[in-house]
């Protein structure tokens, strides 16, 4: 991997964000408003404080790591499709841009989202809702990075789906990532999904992160068994994910497809 | 003229049942200016994708300086550049800006200074700080020409460089081209529609036919061969017997 390839496709990423204004509100707006809107059930929740101990705790701190999975998905979906919106694939693949230099620029461009929404969300819980984000402590970092890794791996699922099935797939870099939003369990503990379901949310790293940020709060008690799992079946994941995009690379190369994808 | 730096042989493509390319060998020496001519759906846009490493052969190879393109992409890719009228840059970024990430991706050194030449060279200092969504197509073709020109490739694959562009911009054009390929050895292959500019750029020319090469030489030895007039003409009997 050669790092000026990786930072010339995120300057590119950059350059567009610095003078798109809908691209910026994906970053600010509609995150904020995901949180006015969650901010205001919470605090009609919380007039049930009695009944439901700690729920703005729960839901404002769910909803922030939710977007930061979200968006880190996001990140390598829609950078992928801003290429094949500008008809530039073929300008890469032509380079000796490698396939796993340009899913680490995506992956970087993930980053870069995530952090401008992570403080967006985390400032205006603060000021708006007086929630403090940072109270889960020094667990909220790993907690942070298992959600980015399940984000990448969704995020390059959806890569491949776009760049095998075309135009007709590129829905899916909004909509994946609500597939896995019901077996993540969020807003809601795992023991409240019908048994069935619970053993497809045991093998979604996600649902172990939310578990285990459910468990930290009421318990204070430290999630490593929770974080352990969720690390190693997003590992798992990922090696699985990176393999299935070259292979479908390698397939739309074989098809004559590749500069074809979104035409 | 010396050694070959381009060798493709026996080169084939199938897609399912049809074969786009059937075959093919050839070679382009430094400093030579192939030209690849052939009717729609002959061949030429497949091959010049499996030479970019953009679409993978059914069998054959192609080796550039020596090098398999299958084991040395990156090597190879890094010394051969591309354009073409029907390609196209991030809209959303100016010329400059593409220009700036291109340099940026082929870890090109002085960059800035790389483009100041360039946009001087290609005419393009009115709109170097336009949006390129705002470029004329001929504007378009004169920004992937620089992107080309840019990185100082050592094989440049061309299609159909100049068939946007009006006759004075098309003339420099080929002008820069003529001075690239005797200041640095560059070796092009070339495409166009226009037969004329194909008799006067070309050095050699070979001509696809179905996906297999029928015809090789000067313009005036596949003139002679075939009993025709000119290029033109030659062009017209393979096309509607294709």
């Amino acid at each position: 991997m050669t790092y000026h390839r990786i930072a010339a496709l995120v300057v590119r990423h950059l350059y567009l964000y610095r003078r798109s204004l809908p691209r910026m509100m994906e970053i600010i707006y509609w995150p904020f408003l995901d949180l006015v809107v969650w901010g205001f059930i919470t605090v009609y929740l919380a007039t049930f404080q009695g009944q439901m101990p700690a729920v703005v705790t729960f839901l404002l701190g769910a909803l922030i790591l939710w977007d930061v999975l979200f968006r880190s998905q996001q990140g390598i979906a829609i950078s992928f499709l801003e290429e094949i919106w500008a008809r530039n694939l073929m300008n890469l693949f032509a380079s000796p841009l490698t396939p796993n230099e340009f899913l680490a620029a995506t992956m970087v461009m993930s980053l870069f989202k995530v952090t401008a929404v992570s403080i967006v969300m985390s400032l205006c819980a603060w000021v708006f809702y007086g929630y403090n984000v940072f109270m889960i402590g020094l667990w909220l970092m790993p907690f942070i990075v298992n959600l980015v890794l399940t984000g990448w791996i969704i995020g390059v699922l959806t890569t491949s789906l776009i760049m095998r099935f075309g135009q007709e797939a590129e829905v899916l870099a909004w909509s994946m990532v609500f597939l896995f939003q019901p077996i993540s369990c969020v807003f809601y503990p795992l023991e409240v999904l019908p048994t069935w379901l619970k053993g497809v949310a045991w093998i979604n790293p996600a649902a172990h992160v939310f578990e285990g940020m459910r468990g930290l709060l009421a318990t204070h008690a430290a999630p490593l068994a929770s974080l352990g799992w969720a690390a190693g079946l997003n590992l798992f994941y990922l090696g699985l994910v990176i393999a299935w995009f070259h292979h479908t690379f390698n397939v739309c190369k074989d098809r004559g497809s590749l500069v074809r994808v979104g035409e | 003229m010396s050694s070959a730096v381009v060798e493709v042989r026996h080169l084939t493509k199938r897609f399912g049942e049809f074969t786009a390319v059937d075959g093919i060998s050839f070679d382009i020496r430094r400093g030579e200016i192939l030209g690849l001519l052939g009717p729609n759906g002959a061949g030429k846009t497949t091959t010049l994708q499996m030479m970019l490493g953009l679409v993978t052969p059914t069998s054959g190879s192609i080796h550039m300086f020596g090098l398999d393109l299958q084991r040395h992409r990156g090597a190879i890719l890094q010394q051969v550049n591309f354009s073409s009228t029907y390609m196209s840059m991030p809209y959303a970024l100016t010329v400059e800006e593409n220009l700036s990430i291109i340099g940026r991706l082929y870890g090109l050194s002085d960059i800035p200074r790389r483009i100041d030449d360039m946009v001087k060279k290609l005419e393009m200092a009115e709109w170097r700080h336009t949006l390129t969504r705002k470029l004329s197509s001929g504007q378009m073709t004169r920004l992937t020409l620089a992107k080309a020109l840019l990185t100082e490739p050592k094989i440049l694959f061309l299609d159909e460089p100049t068939a946007s562009l009006d006759p004075d911009i098309a003339n420099k054009i080929r002008t820069i081209l003529l001075e690239e390929r005797r200041a640095s050895g560059l070796s092009i292959l070339y495409t166009s529609h226009n037969m004329r500019e194909m008799e006067t750029m070309s050095d050699r020319i070979i001509f696809l036919q179905r996906g297999k090469i029928v015809a090789e030489g000067t313009a005036q030895d596949i003139v002679a061969r075939f009993g025709q007039e000119d290029l033109e003409d030659v062009f017209l009997k393979l096309a509607r017997e294709q």
